[in-house]
């Protein structure tokens, strides 16, 4: 080896360190960039929720005991309150794909500038407090608000319909705020089907309703399982509006356990609840995922 | 099996306006049967406009479009028949490659066991035997652009339509496939109305070509007519390689600077001036002086540029500027070449003498 060559050979080898070391650095700067974020989430997410979870394995005298789960299984209340919430958060999960999906299938059809307007009305109610939109509702569904008043003089009804301080308001309320969270998801996905698709299906053939529902509805779908798995989860554990538009005549999960601490003061049996309702949530989750493959469904 | 005919299409009078904009300006055109016609335009010309039309997807502001002796204006695509091939394939991606070729004949309520053996056969045709069970993002390009064939041809249409079908390819295998293509359209029985923007493409593969421009038709031929005996400067600019300059036409005879072109052909009337077209390969590089017979086009030679296959010598003439000419890169090409700087002696005979009016009459 000459002296050149043995030069060559020992910058060579200092390169590939160099190499190494940057990028170990890089990898190290993309871990410090999210170390923030995990953390947070760490202490506001995850140590609640464990020391939740443990509280609910103490019954009120402080002792270790399942009583508090028992009680779940076993009162006829709890078990109310279970298949209203489950009855609730179908029902509004139903209405909002059956008004959701025309809205996305319409938006996809009219021209950009269009359908930015029309997000625009979904969008500003979605960015609006929920607090304030219920309130909005209360006024708009009460004995002799602007619904019954306005149907009444009309002549389309002769008594004002009861639409707020039970299940009704609850559930209008509710697809109210639920809707933008089936609308983002399925929207997103119906403007990445390819029309040339829609066309090539019905240039080979298929009647226009034929390639809506043999190629464009399948499309789709990634999507509407994506805003039916939101929305369906989020309506489980939905406090604010059943509480003040089911005026106290209906108990959802969520208000059962509000109810179980700031009534009854009992902290095991509202973290039990808690459990049970963030198990459901997953449970859910794993079921569209393993029926329908909501990851497979996303390959193109 | 296959018991269906190709059929003639005849386009006549159609129009077509986006507001102010004219995409289709009083198009006629027909089509024999079993023609493998192609549309050749630049982008915003109406070719795909026109394509579209026949299709069923645009609907025109008037004019008739028959299929054989069916008019077929006012018919919904879905009930044209047509096999059609898109530029971005459009393959269902939830469907399996067999079941994309199936599709056609299942909206056609064929048997399962026919649709089988019939989407294997049109799979065995476009060389894809063996992949109906693969997924579409299993495959590469070239093979998506095979099964949408397969998709397009397995229900035996007599007339299929093809927008780009190839554009999205690399070079290599677009070459590849045009000559397939072809070799595929004589085996079928069908009339093909082939869209693209890509000269070489259409002069491989058509019987003839229409050149789509500003919403009409400027020129419809065989490539080599097309190629050679441009009706407008439009079409010898778009259609091959060349270079072009301004001539002065009185009498039927064209000057160059002041000194008579000796043409071959009676110089075709139309608007505007007219222009010189020169193909770089036709023009010969002479050893000694340029033959009394033909225009003497000589020059020094300015830069030589090796392109493989051929050598692109760039040569500036005394008056009328830069003049391309192109030589194979063999050893005959390259003998006798002069190098840089030296006097190159250029000849380009009559019949290769091209002179076209701006605007066709």
């Amino acid at each position: 080896m000459s002296a050149a060559e043995a030069y060559e050979s020992a910058e060579t080898l200092q390169n590939v360190s160099t190499l190494k070391s940057e990028e170990r650095r890089e990898r190290r700067t993309f871990l410090g960039l999210s170390i923030p974020a995990v953390l947070v989430i760490f202490v506001v997410v995850f140590l609640p929720v464990l020391w939740l979870s443990s509280l609910s394995f103490y019954n009120a005298a402080g002792e270790l005991s399942m009583e508090n789960y028992a009680r779940i299984f076993e009162s006829a209340l709890y078990k109310r309150t279970f298949v209203v919430t489950f009855q609730i958060s179908v029902a509004v999960t139903v209405i909002c794909v059956l008004l959701g999906y025309p809205l996305c299938y319409w938006l996809t059809k009219v021209s950009d500038k269009t359908a930015a307007i029309l997000m625009v009305f979904v969008l500003v109610p979605f960015w609006t407090s929920v607090l304030v939109r219920t309130y909005a509702w209360l006024v708009l569904l009460q004995r002799n608000g602007i619904i019954n008043s306005s149907m009444m003089s009309m002549g389309i009804i002769d008594e004002p319909l009861q639409l707020a301080h039970n299940l009704t308001g609850s559930i209008i309320g509710m697809v109210h705020i639920m809707l933008p969270f089936l609308v983002l998801p399925l929207y997103a996905t119906m403007r990445t089907v390819d029309t040339d698709l829609v066309r090539a299906a019905i240039g080979l053939g298929s009647s226009p309703r034929g390639a809506f529902w043999r190629v464009f509805f399948p499309m789709s779908l990634p999507g509407l399982f994506a805003g039916i798995v939101l929305v369906f989860i989020l309506s489980l554990g939905f406090f604010v509006t059943p509480a003040l538009l089911g005026g106290g005549r209906v108990q959802m999960l969520a208000q059962r356990i509000e109810s179980t601490i700031t009534v009854y003061s009992n902290w095991g049996a509202a973290s039990a609840l808690g459990v049970v309702l963030l198990l459901m949530a997953l449970v859910v989750i794993w079921l569209m995922n393993r029926f329908f493959g909501l990851d497979k469904l996303f390959i193109r | 099996m296959s018991s269906t005919q190709s059929l003639p299409i005849d386009i006549s009078g159609l129009c077509k306006s986006y507001g102010s904009f004219k995409a289709l300006d009083d198009v006629s055109l027909n089509i024999a049967a079993g023609e493998f016609l192609t549309l050749l335009g630049p982008s915003g010309s109406g070719k795909t406009t026109l394509l579209m039309a026949l299709a069923g997807f645009t609907r025109p502001d008037s004019g008739s479009i028959r299929f054989g002796d069916q008019e077929v204006i006012a018919t919904p695509p879905n009930k044209r028949g047509l096999g059609m091939v898109f530029q971005s394939y459009a393959l269902f991606p939830f469907m399996t490659v067999a079941e994309n070729v199936a599709y056609p004949l299942k909206i056609r309520g064929i048997s399962k066991s026919d649709q089988k053996t019939r989407a294997e056969h049109a799979l065995d045709t476009c060389q894809l035997g063996g992949y109906g069970d693969r997924r579409i993002n299993q495959l590469s390009g070239g093979q998506r652009q095979r099964v949408a064939l397969a998709r397009a041809m397995v229900f035996e249409p007599r007339i299929i339509l093809m927008d780009e079908p190839l554009s999205a390819l690399d070079k290599k295998l677009r070459e590849h496939m045009q000559i397939e293509l072809k070799a595929l359209h004589q085996k079928l029985d069908a009339t093909v109305v082939y869209v693209t923007h890509d000269q070489r493409e259409a002069l491989t593969m058509s019987d003839r070509i229409a050149v789509v421009n500003h919403g009409r038709i400027e020129q419809i031929d065989t490539p080599e007519r097309l190629y050679r005996q441009p009706h407008s400067f439009f079409v010898a600019d778009f259609v091959g390689e060349s270079i072009s300059l301004p001539v002065e036409v009185a009498n039927d005879k064209a000057h160059l600077n002041g000194r008579l072109l000796k043409s071959g052909s009676t110089i075709a009337q139309g608007s505007g001036g007219h222009h010189l077209v020169i193909r770089p390969e036709l023009l010969e590089v002479t050893s000694g002086a340029v033959p009394e017979t033909a225009n003497d086009l000589s020059g020094h030679v300015h830069d030589i540029i090796y392109q493989g296959e051929s050598v692109l010598v760039i040569v500036k003439h005394d008056s009328v500027g830069e003049i391309n000419v192109r030589v194979p890169a063999n050893r005959a090409g390259q003998t006798g070449l002069p190098s840089k700087g030296e006097r190159i002696g250029l000849a380009l005979h009559p019949e290769d003498t091209i002179i076209v009016p701006e605007h066709a009459s």
